[in-house]
């Protein structure tokens, strides 16, 4: 299986014709639920180990679009590739270059850790030792101790959700789609969880990730606001606040989100 | 193969570490078995009874009087040919019908007289008690008549139908019906909750997101679930056995096809109902009311069907556990093989095609 995902991260460097050498490209998507449009017209593209923040505000598209992405929805019109992947027709490709952690909480709240990451890891094909391994390096790492036997609802969120985060990425996916991975966390933990978020950056890996948290728009590499559906803004977070004469991406945000 | 054993390992944690789920489960057989086995109706009133009064005298009409006047029974029907008898008895007019012979006066009178108690056991409790009642009357009566210095003599030759239910135990016929009940509380209520849970927490999505076919994903949420369902009609079966003495007569693999069989339907089931509910409460209302309910009241478990109005009857045509249910009560009471049940095991056949299809078409890996 891990030989398998190689072989797939190779594909991105074949010819597509939205483009190559990017991790995610996205021309026009759009997703209409019935009359309503959710999502309008979005085009982007992310590199390879960029760290993109795709901000908005409550319902403004954010979840639609990353569903379409991750091959959860079918997209309306418009185009996109994830990984040099159509999401029309090649969504089995893609998903086994991708991780994915939904806004719901996506461990099984009644199981440890380790019982979470043998059921996760197991699904995607790794090996007992392999997931032995990966159990005991993740106590480690977050220093669990005991508590790695204790049941995932008995942890506080923001232990959860760095776990949460670390088996998203448990099969060693190309590109990671977090989807307000930080929401209802402290500011210390959130602190802790953006380590994680530039260690997983550093060993090459694309990170696309909503937020409601402005100062957490100013860590990622590029942003995209999104306003009812449309992308509004786009760019490095200190070209946005030159772009639009402000101090910090919270007034940005504020001035795109909600015009006099 | 191997998503599937992680699969069966993650929902036997979830399944363990629910209490409640894990009381229902395992106990529920248990309770139902001893509710069903033990809780026997003993008062029964105003019960629609025939009269076939071939001799029409004095003495017929004051044990009439009698049997009409003890409150425990209302006449309904006066029978005037053998015929009618059978008429009445399958159209469920009435649960007994008392037939008193020719010249029942006459004959009383000179020593004995003949009168037959004649019961329709399709419910033994009910025919069982109503016996007793009739026949209690009639030899009251007879006390009465002899203490005025007569010395006649009624014999009462009972005929009650009970071909496969000789000892009219009422749990013989329970338990078919109980096995039915369990499978779909475990296959199709606990699936559809199941499978609704993972969707009301996120964690459905997840799966989706992982290159796992939906149907493995299906698959591998619902076995667990089918070996559980097997397992609780396996306790039924040994315990019905144990504390009631109820014969398994026919072949146990004869038995094991056709319930495999229900179990995909209701499995099946479960699926659609899972795929139609946005959170677990509704999933769970919708196998409360929707099959539950109707497995209950009109697949014959506790009703017989042919005592339904046409409507029902007609409606309990379209509920897969009627059809099980009449295959369960051949294997079990009456030992009978495939050789007599083949319609109706192409009947559960053709539902587990229909409703797995439908499971598997909407059960899609996008989601909407
Ligand atoms: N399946 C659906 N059917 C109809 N409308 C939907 C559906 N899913 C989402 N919407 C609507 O689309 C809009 C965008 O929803 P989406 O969940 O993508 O927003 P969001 O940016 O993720 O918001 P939040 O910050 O609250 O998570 C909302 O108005 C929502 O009600
Ligand atoms: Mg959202």
């Amino acid at each position: 299986m891990n030989n398998d995902n190689t072989n797939m991260n190779t594909n991105m460097n074949t010819t597509n014709s939205l483009g190559y050498d990017k991790a995610i490209v996205s021309e026009n998507l759009t997703k209409k639920f019935g009359r309503f449009t959710a999502v309008d017209t979005i085009s982007f593209s992310v590199d390879k180990g960029e760290i993109f923040g795709f901000l908005g505000a409550n319902g403004a598209g954010k979840t639609t679009a990353m569903r379409m992405l991750t091959g959860l929805l079918l997209p309306t019109s418009g185009r996109a590739s994830v990984a040099g992947f159509d999401v029309f027709t090649q969504t089995e490709e893609i998903k086994r270059n991708i991780g994915y952690m939904s806004q719901k909480f996506s461990l099984y709240e009644d199981l440890t850790i380790g019982e979470n990451i043998d059921f996760y890891g197991g699904i995607y094909g790794l090996g007992r030792s392999e997931l032995k391994t990966k159990t005991s390096e993740m106590i480690e790492k977050f220093s669990l101790g005991d508590a790695g036997r204790k049941l995932i609802k008995d942890l506080p969120l923001g232990w959860k959700q760095m776990l949460a985060f670390s088996v998203a990425m448990i099969h060693n996916p190309q590109i990671v789609f977090l989807d307000e991975p930080t929401g209802g966390v402290d500011p210390i933990t959130r602190r802790r969880f953006w380590d994680l978020i530039y260690e997983a950056s550093s060993q090459g890996k694309t990170i696309f990730v909503t937020t409601h948290y402005m100062d957490e728009a100013e860590y990622c590499g590029r942003v995209s606001i999104m306003v009812d559906g449309l992308i509004e803004a786009m760019g490095r977070p200190n070209d946005l606040k030159l772009q639009y004469g402000c101090d910090s991406m919270n007034d940005v945000f504020v001035k795109l989100a909600r015009p006099e | 193969m191997k998503a599937f054993k992680e699969f069966v390992r993650k929902e036997i944690y979830h399944i363990s570490r629910d209490y409640r789920t894990l009381f229902v489960l395992l106990g529920m057989p248990i309770a139902q078995l001893i509710i069903f086995g033990f809780a026997i109706r003993t008062e029964i009133s105003e019960a629609d009874i025939g009269i076939f009064d071939k001799s029409k005298d004095h003495v017929t009409q004051k044990i009439i009087d009698k049997i009409v006047s003890s409150g425990h029974f209302k006449l309904t029907e006066y029978i005037e040919s053998p015929e009618d008898m059978e008429k009445s008895f399958r159209a469920g007019k009435v649960k007994q019908i008392i037939v008193f012979e020719e010249n029942f006066a006459h004959k009383l009178g000179r020593g004995s007289a003949q009168v037959q108690i004649i019961n329709d056991a399709s419910d033994p409790n009910v025919a069982k008690i109503l016996n007793m009642y009739a026949s209690t009357i009639i030899l009251d009566f007879l006390k009465g008549f002899n203490q005025n210095g007569m010395a006649g003599n009624i014999v009462i030759a009972p005929q009650p139908r009970m071909m496969y239910n000789p000892e009219m135990r009422s749990v013989y016929m329970f338990v078919p019906g109980l096995i039915v009940l369990i499978l779909m509380l475990v296959s199709a209520l606990m699936t559809s909750v199941a499978i609704t849970k993972e969707k009301e927490k996120g964690t459905l999505e997840v799966l989706l997101v992982s290159p796992l076919r939906p149907q493995t994903i299906i698959i591998g949420k619902v076995i667990p679930y089918l070996l559980l369902s097997l397992f609780n009609a396996a306790t039924v079966l040994v315990l019905s056995r144990a504390i009631f003495g109820v014969p398994f007569k026919g072949s146990m693999l004869d038995f094991a096809i056709v319930t495999v069989i229900f179990i995909l339907v209701a499995l099946g089931i479960g699926i659609v109902i899972s795929t139609i509910s946005k959170t677990q409460q509704t999933a769970l209302m919708i196998s409360l009311a929707g099959l539950l309910m109707p497995t209950v009241l009109l697949s014959g478990f506790i009703f017989p069907i042919e005592n339904m109005p046409w409507a029902l009857q007609l409606f309990s045509k379209v509920i897969p556990a009627t059809w099980y249910l009449i295959i369960l009560k051949a294997i079990m009471l009456k030992g009978l093989s495939f050789g007599y049940f083949w319609q109706e095991t192409l009947v559960l056949i053709g539902f587990m095609i229909f409703l797995l299809t439908v499971a598997n078409k909407k059960f899609k890996v996008r989601l909407e």
